[in-house]
Parts: C-alpha cells; sequence; structure tokens
C-alpha cells in the first residue's frame, strides 16, 4: 500500500535525462519515388478528365507548406458524370461479370498496390504528414491487405451469406477522409467491389494524391470503365455526391457533425448508409497491467498519426494506485518521441494535416488549460516551417471538461483517475461517442469482465490500435451505423433476401 | 515479499520491433560504434586460456585497432581467477579494469563458502570487478530470500571491487521471471546486472534486455541509485550492438551511455565494430583477415 507520503517521494525522484549526447541523425527519405504530376484531373468512366468547371486546387504539403500538385475540382456536372459512368458500369460490364473474374481484379489491385508501394508511401507521406515510417509499416500494407481480403471473397458470398442470396446494392458514393487516406479508399473500395458495386469515391481535399494513384493502378489494372470513379474537390462535392438521386448507398469515413448532415440529406430517399464517425475512446489501465507495456499502448494509443486517428484512446483512465508511476513513465517516454520531418524515418509524430486542423487542436490546448487542467509537454525542438505540434499530456482532467468530452483528434491525452471497476466503467461510456476502447490488466477475467461492459464497437485487450482487414471495425451511438471490414463489412454492399 | 512487476512478452517484443526502426547512419553510427568499442568487456572465458592468451587480449583492450590509435580502449578485460593477475600485469597503467567470473562460474553449483572463498581470491588478486552467479535452481524453486543473501554475502566479499551478477536468463524462462530476478539482485547490492554467462543458449536477448533495463530504470526512479546493465553473449555484430544502444538511449537516456553503466560482454564483437568503422571512414569493407584475433 502506498502512502501518500510516499506518493510524494516518488513524483521528487530524480528524472532521467533524454537530451544524449548522442543522438540520431535524420535519415531522410527520398521525395524522387512519389512521382508527383503538377496536375491530377478527375478519373470518370476508366479516363483521367478535365473538370467541367475548369477549376482546380493546390494541395500542399503540410510539413513544408508548400504546393505538391493541384488537384481537379469537381462540380455537380462532374459528379453526375461520375455517377452515371458507375451507373452504366454496373448495368454493363461489370454487373455482367462472373463473381471470381471480379475477384482476380482485386487481386490485381492488391498485388499492384504492392509493386508500387515505394511510390504510395512516400505521396502519403508528403500529401499528409504521416511520419514514413507509418506509412510504410501501416497505411500502404494494410490497403493492399484488405484487396487481397476481399479479393477472396468475391466469388464465396454465398458461403459468405449462407442461405441468402446476396446481390450487389448499385452504386456507391463514397467519402474519405485524411487521416488514413489510401487505406480508406480500401476499406471503402474493396469489399464495395466484391459485393458487385460500382463506386464513386471522393478523397478528403487535403490528402487525394494517394486515391489518384490508386485510380491509375485500377486504370492499369484494366477495370472495366467506370466500375471506379474518383472525383476530387472539397466538402460542396461531397454533399453533391450524397444529393445525387443515381447512387444507392452512401458510405461516409469522417466528423459526426458531417455524418449527421448526411443522415438529414439522404432520409426519405432510401439510400443506404454506413457512417464510420468519431471517436473519444476510453484506455483503461489497471494497476495489475505490465505497466511499461502499457504505456506503450497509450503512446501507440493517442500519438499514432498524430492523433489523427477516430478509434485513438484520447481519454485515458488510470487506476489511482499506480497513476503516479504511469504519467511518470509517459513523461519520460514522450520525451523520446522525435517530432519532426515526416520523411525521416526516426520521425515518431509528424506534421498536422492542415492548418485548420492545427488550430482546432492548439484551441483544444488552450480550452484545457482555461478549464483548470493540467499540461506537460515534452521539449522537443519543432521544424520553424509546417504544421506541427507537441505531444501533450492534460492531468488534473474532470469529466466535464472539453478536452475530455470532444473529440480532438490530434495527440492530445486527457488523464483520468479512478479507483474501482464500477466506476471506470460508468466514466468510459459516459461520452456521446463508442468507436473504440482499451482495458489493460494481468488479470484474464476482468479483462473479459470490463472489455464486455464497455459500450464500444472495438475493444483491444493489452494492445492498442490493432487493425487487420478480417476484423470488423464501426462504432456505438454518434461513432457511427454499420461495419467495415471483415465478414460484416461485406453486408453494407448487398442486398440480403 | 518481492513484488511481482508483470511484463508482456508480446508488449515487450513489440516495443523491440519499434526500437530496431530507428535509423543509425554516417556521424551518428560512427559515434555509436565508438561507444561500443568503450564498453566492452572484452571476454575469453575457455577452460584452454592461456597467460599468452590474456595478454594478446589485453593488448587488444588497450589498443583495439593498431591501424586507428584514436579509437579508445575497451572497458574491461573478463578473465577468470586463476588469470587475473596475467591481466592485471599486461593493463598496468591503463585505465582498463580486470573482471573475473568467481562464485563457481558458469553454474554456481557449490557451497557458498568455497564461492565466497573464490569471490576473496579473485579480488585479492587484483580483479576489479567480479561477475557472480545467481543460484538460478534456488530461484526457480522460489528460495528468494536465500538467493537475495547469496549475493549480499558475496557483495561483501567483493569488498571495493564491483559486482557484476549474471541472471542466467537463459535458464529463467519467462520475462516476468527476468524482472523479478533483477529486482532481488539490485535489491541485494549488485553494481550490475548481466544477463549470461556466455555457456547457456539463448545468451543475452533485446527482449531480456529490456525488462533488466526496466528494472534499473525502476530502482532508479525509486531510489536515485544507479545500477549498470551488462548484455553478455550472442552480441557479435556491431549492427545488433547498436540497436542496444538505441535501447538503452530510449529506456534510461544519458546517464547510461557511458561504459560505467552499461557493457558488452563479448569476444567477437570487437572486430565487427573495427570493421564497421573502418566501413565508415573509408567507405568499404575490409576482410576480417586484417583484423586480429585476440
Amino acid at each position: 500500500m502506498k502512502t501518500k507520503k510516499s506518493l510524494a517521494k516518488e513524483e521528487a525522484a530524480p528524472r532521467l535525462n533524454f537530451k544524449t549526447s548522442w543522438t540520431y541523425q535524420p535519415a531522410l527519405e527520398s521525395t524522387a519515388p512519389a512521382r508527383i504530376a503538377g496536375r491530377y484531373e478527375l478519373f470518370i468512366g476508366g479516363k483521367f478528365v478535365a473538370p467541367a468547371g475548369g477549376k482546380y486546387f493546390p494541395t500542399i504539403n503540410p510539413a513544408t507548406e508548400s504546393k505538391l500538385s493541384e488537384v481537379a475540382e469537381a462540380g455537380e456536372k462532374d459528379v453526375d458524370q461520375a455517377v452515371r459512368a458507375a451507373r452504366a458500369a454496373k448495368e454493363g460490364a461489370w454487373g455482367r461479370m462472373p463473381a471470381k473474374e471480379r475477384g482476380k481484379y482485386l487481386f490485381r489491385i492488391a498485388r499492384m498496390i504492392q509493386e508500387r508501394s515505394r511510390e504510395l508511401v512516400v505521396t502519403e507521406t508528403l500529401d499528409g504528414g504521416k511520419p514514413i515510417r507509418e506509412s510504410r509499416m501501416v497505411d500502404i500494407p494494410l490497403a493492399a491487405n484488405h484487396f487481397f481480403y476481399y479479393a477472396g471473397w468475391a466469388d464465396k458470398l454465398e458461403y459468405a451469406f449462407p442461405a441468402r442470396r446476396a446481390r450487389p446494392v448499385g452504386v456507391a458514393g463514397q467519402i474519405i477522409p485524411w487521416n488514413f487516406p489510401l487505406l480508406m479508399a480500401a476499406w471503402k473500395i474493396a469489399p464495395a467491389l466484391a459485393a458487385g458495386n460500382t463506386v464513386v469515391l471522393k478523397p478528403a481535399e487535403t490528402t487525394p494524391l494517394s486515391a489518384l494513384k490508386l485510380a491509375e493502378i485500377i486504370q492499369e489494372a484494366d477495370l472495366p470503365p467506370g466500375v471506379v470513379n474518383v472525383i476530387t474537390g472539397a466538402g460542396a462535392t461531397g454533399a453533391a455526391l450524397v444529393a445525387h438521386p443515381g447512387i444507392d448507398k452512401v458510405a461516409f469515413t469522417g466528423s459526426t457533425e458531417v455524418g449527421k448532415n448526411i443522415q438529414k440529406a439522404i432520409a426519405g430517399s432510401g439510400k443506404r448508409c454506413t457512417l464510420e464517425l468519431g471517436g473519444k475512446s476510453a484506455h483503461i489501465i489497471f494497476e495489475d497491467a505490465a505497466l511499461d507495456q502499457a504505456v506503450e499502448g497509450i503512446v501507440d494509443g493517442i500519438f499514432f498519426n498524430q492523433g489523427h486517428v477516430c478509434c485513438a484512446g484520447s481519454r485515458l483512465f488510470v487506476q489511482e494506485s499506480v497513476a503516479k508511476q504511469v504519467i511518470r513513465r509517459l513523461r519520460d517516454r514522450m520525451e523520446t518521441l522525435i517530432v519532426g520531418d515526416p520523411l525521416d524515418k526516426n520521425t515518431d509524430i509528424g506534421a498536422i494535416n492542415s492548418k485548420p486542423q492545427l488550430e482546432k487542436i492548439e484551441s483544444y490546448v488552450k480550452a484545457g488549460l482555461a478549464e483548470g487542467a493540467s499540461c506537460y509537454q515534452p521539449e522537443c525542438a519543432l521544424p520553424k516551417k509546417g504544421y506541427f505540434h507537441r505531444p501533450v499530456l492534460f492531468t488534473d482532467v474532470a469529466q466535464s471538461h472539453r478536452v475530455s468530452q470532444e473529440e480532438i483528434f490530434g495527440p492530445v491525452l486527457a488523464i483520468q483517475t479512478f479507483r474501482t471497476i464500477e466506476e471506470v466503467v460508468e466514466k468510459a461510456n459516459n461520452t456521446p461517442y463508442g468507436l473504440a476502447g482499451g482495458v489493460w490488466s494481468d488479470k484474464g477475467a476482468k479483462v473479459f469482465s470490463v472489455t464486455s461492459q464497455l459500450r464500444a464497437g472495438v475493444v483491444w485487450a493489452n494492445t492498442y490500435n490493432k487493425f487487420d482487414p478480417t476484423s470488423p471495425f464501426g462504432g456505438y451511438k454518434e461513432s457511427g451505423l454499420g461495419r467495415e471490414g471483415g465478414l460484416h463489412g461485406l453486408a453494407p454492399y448487398l442486398e440480403l433476401s | 515479499m518481492y513484488t511481482l512487476t508483470p511484463v508482456d512478452q508480446v508488449g515487450i517484443e513489440e516495443r523491440i520491433a519499434r526500437l530496431n526502426a530507428r535509423s543509425i547512419k554516417k556521424e551518428a553510427k560512427l559515434e555509436a560504434l565508438k561507444l561500443a568499442l568503450s564498453m566492452l568487456d572484452l571476454t575469453t572465458l575457455d577452460s584452454k586460456d592461456t597467460p599468452g592468451k590474456v595478454k594478446q587480449l589485453c593488448a587488444k583492450a588497450i589498443r583495439p585497432c593498431e591501424a586507428m590509435p584514436e579509437l579508445p580502449s575497451v572497458a574491461a578485460v573478463c578473465v577468470y581467477p586463476n588469470l587475473v593477475r596475467v591481466a592485471k600485469k599486461a593493463l598496468q597503467g591503463h585505465r582498463i579494469n580486470v573482471a573475473a567470473v568467481a562464485t563457481a562460474f558458469p553454474s554456481g553449483m557449490s557451497s557458498l563458502k568455497f564461492r565466497l572463498e573464490e569471490t576473496r581470491w579473485a579480488v585479492n588478486e587484483g580483479a576489479d570487478e567480479i561477475d557472480m552467479v545467481v543460484s538460478r535452481g534456488k530461484f526457480l524453486a522460489g528460495e528468494y530470500d536465500a538467493v537475495a543473501d547469496e549475493i549480499s554475502a558475496v557483495k561483501e566479499a567483493c569488498g571495493k571491487a564491483h559486482l557484476k551478477v549474471i541472471l542466467e536468463t537463459g535458464e529463467l524462462s519467462t520475462l516476468d521471471n527476468v524482472r523479478l530476478a533483477s529486482d532481488i539482485a539490485i535489491l541485494a547490492g549488485a553494481d550490475f546486472i548481466k544477463t549470461s554467462t556466455g555457456k547457456i543458449q539463448p545468451a543475452a536477448t533485446l527482449p531480456v534486455t529490456l525488462v533488466m533495463l526496466q528494472a534499473i530504470r525502476d530502482h532508479y526512479y525509486r531510489t536515485g541509485k544507479v545500477i549498470g546493465m551488462k548484455p553478455a553473449g550472442g552480441i557479435a555484430t556491431a549492427k545488433l550492438a547498436l540497436q542496444y544502444l538505441v535501447m538503452v538511449r530510449e529506456t534510461l537516456g544519458e546517464t547510461w551511455l557511458h561504459p560505467d553503466r552499461f557493457r558488452f560482454g563479448a569476444s567477437t564483437l570487437a572486430n565487427d565494430l573495427l570493421r564497421q568503422i573502418v566501413k565508415e571512414k573509408t567507405g568499404v569493407y575490409q576482410s576480417l583477415d586484417y583484423f586480429s584475433k585476440d
């Protein structure tokens, strides 16, 4: 048992010094493999075509604030063209194609993603700001894996849903976010195509390049024209796609606010809808956990991809008897995080995706301080140019504070302590969201008991942020509708009778 | 009586994979190679060791590479007790320690009285450091107090000599045991904790070393006292040595990036470090024939 006195002593104990005389040098990945063109058109009906309105918008590298390329802005006419092309393909070659052949195309796309992985890795990092290590280890291989996984289902739908007839829904309008651009495109396109649908995909305006490169791959893979269409643009383009009467289904990943608007917009239209929205996921550390590994899980849970992760473990609950220990370890661990150039292979935290997002994070940090929370940031240096934010810990946080209620979508962790299991379960579930959660304990029975009480779509035990194409992903409450990934991810793209 | 600190093996391995992803190039690499060289406990522990072989080893310890006199000396030479005097004489005038393995190395299967006697004799012969082995049998049987008492007794027998406690992690079977044995050794008075004798496989591994570094860190958090770490056995390449240094840097920081706090127990590592240093300086690899095998 720890007395108050021993806790105070622990806090005063010596800190480790991570300003070492031996440090790593930057190990920069070359930008050449990205092969980014000066301008990108819309991908409609198997061809790259100029937008009807003739408008283009720049896409910038958030780490340098310099322009990478310019991208076509799709207006209503272009959206209409794309939806028509998708419909024609659905009624035509794609709709008539034997399922086994559909599967072959998906396998081909998966292999081509692997073949062009270096190009895609560097592109993803340049366009979105995420560390090259993550693009290489997570985004691109997982995107290929989603195509591989769903390729296998294409001719086995009758086994996926026994005793039911599975028919494609039709044309899917898909809108994806900027945090995992290519991976989200794969999450959306692979199950839709496996189920026999055609799609119109709209990537986020700050990160359109990898989806356009995927369009190149799809063109090169010789998919029938119109099966996949990629239209770029901002919110208005997405709204036009959602409102288009020619689509049968909307699949959206992004903010809860936009998700609500989409539901309003399609109300009564008969369009199906899956939404994967925000989160404020609870990450619970019990006193009997392997604390050092839990600290790694916490770091991975909130600082992975700069915290631009819908399932980020942004609310940390630590049992009071180990709170001081965990926070001290976490602080020391944060001192070793390298924040900086996303192209550096040693970078742990890259650039914030856009200026508005950086401002949003900054405003939340201010709000946290104003509400009385204590803030800790490591002393790491930041690059002079580009959008960067140091990782943040908030302690002395109340459940009512904005930093523990609202999704920040940045490297900001709000820490609360708890005493009993009942208390932490109640607090963890006391949120409008319900996307993910994490539980750390060395006791198996406790793990099963607590995880089953959390009202969240994905709950990890003694790990965090593990993704696999075979595993369904999605949220409770305001975190979304429907599931993506795994067998569950096929269902929203099928008419089951 | 001892607090069990759970260790999650999967989590440890993930952390190692993450640490191994660090890219160490150019100047940073050269600096690390030199640092690793300075942290070597150049070791020969063969029953066929001769005074002549130990003298050669000492020459290598003082000046690892004739062609590069600017390189640092190693930290220590590690031998059996009966060769301590030879090593001590060969290293006269140099700031290189002589470490002796004692306490019925490598098994430790003897009476405590004999093991203490051997320790005192090795210190008397001039050993600056004693590498003792713990009684793994007693540890695995749950006789933790007995293990701690033995370590304390050897510590006392060491006098001024530094005590390195070899856990022989290859025989402890779980990382939980590695952690507990580390905690016991530290509390019983170890100046260093060391993974292995080198006579049992697996010897030092990155996961085991990380668990031991975490035990050292927690002791530092609690007491402010700095305990050293020595992985030994199986570290034959410069690349692996660099991975250890990355781990030390990101687990314990600056204080431990020093030969007084971190050592490599190795025999063949020296030449690979030298070879890599030459490569960094000249851009080409040399045949191992150009490096003396002592």
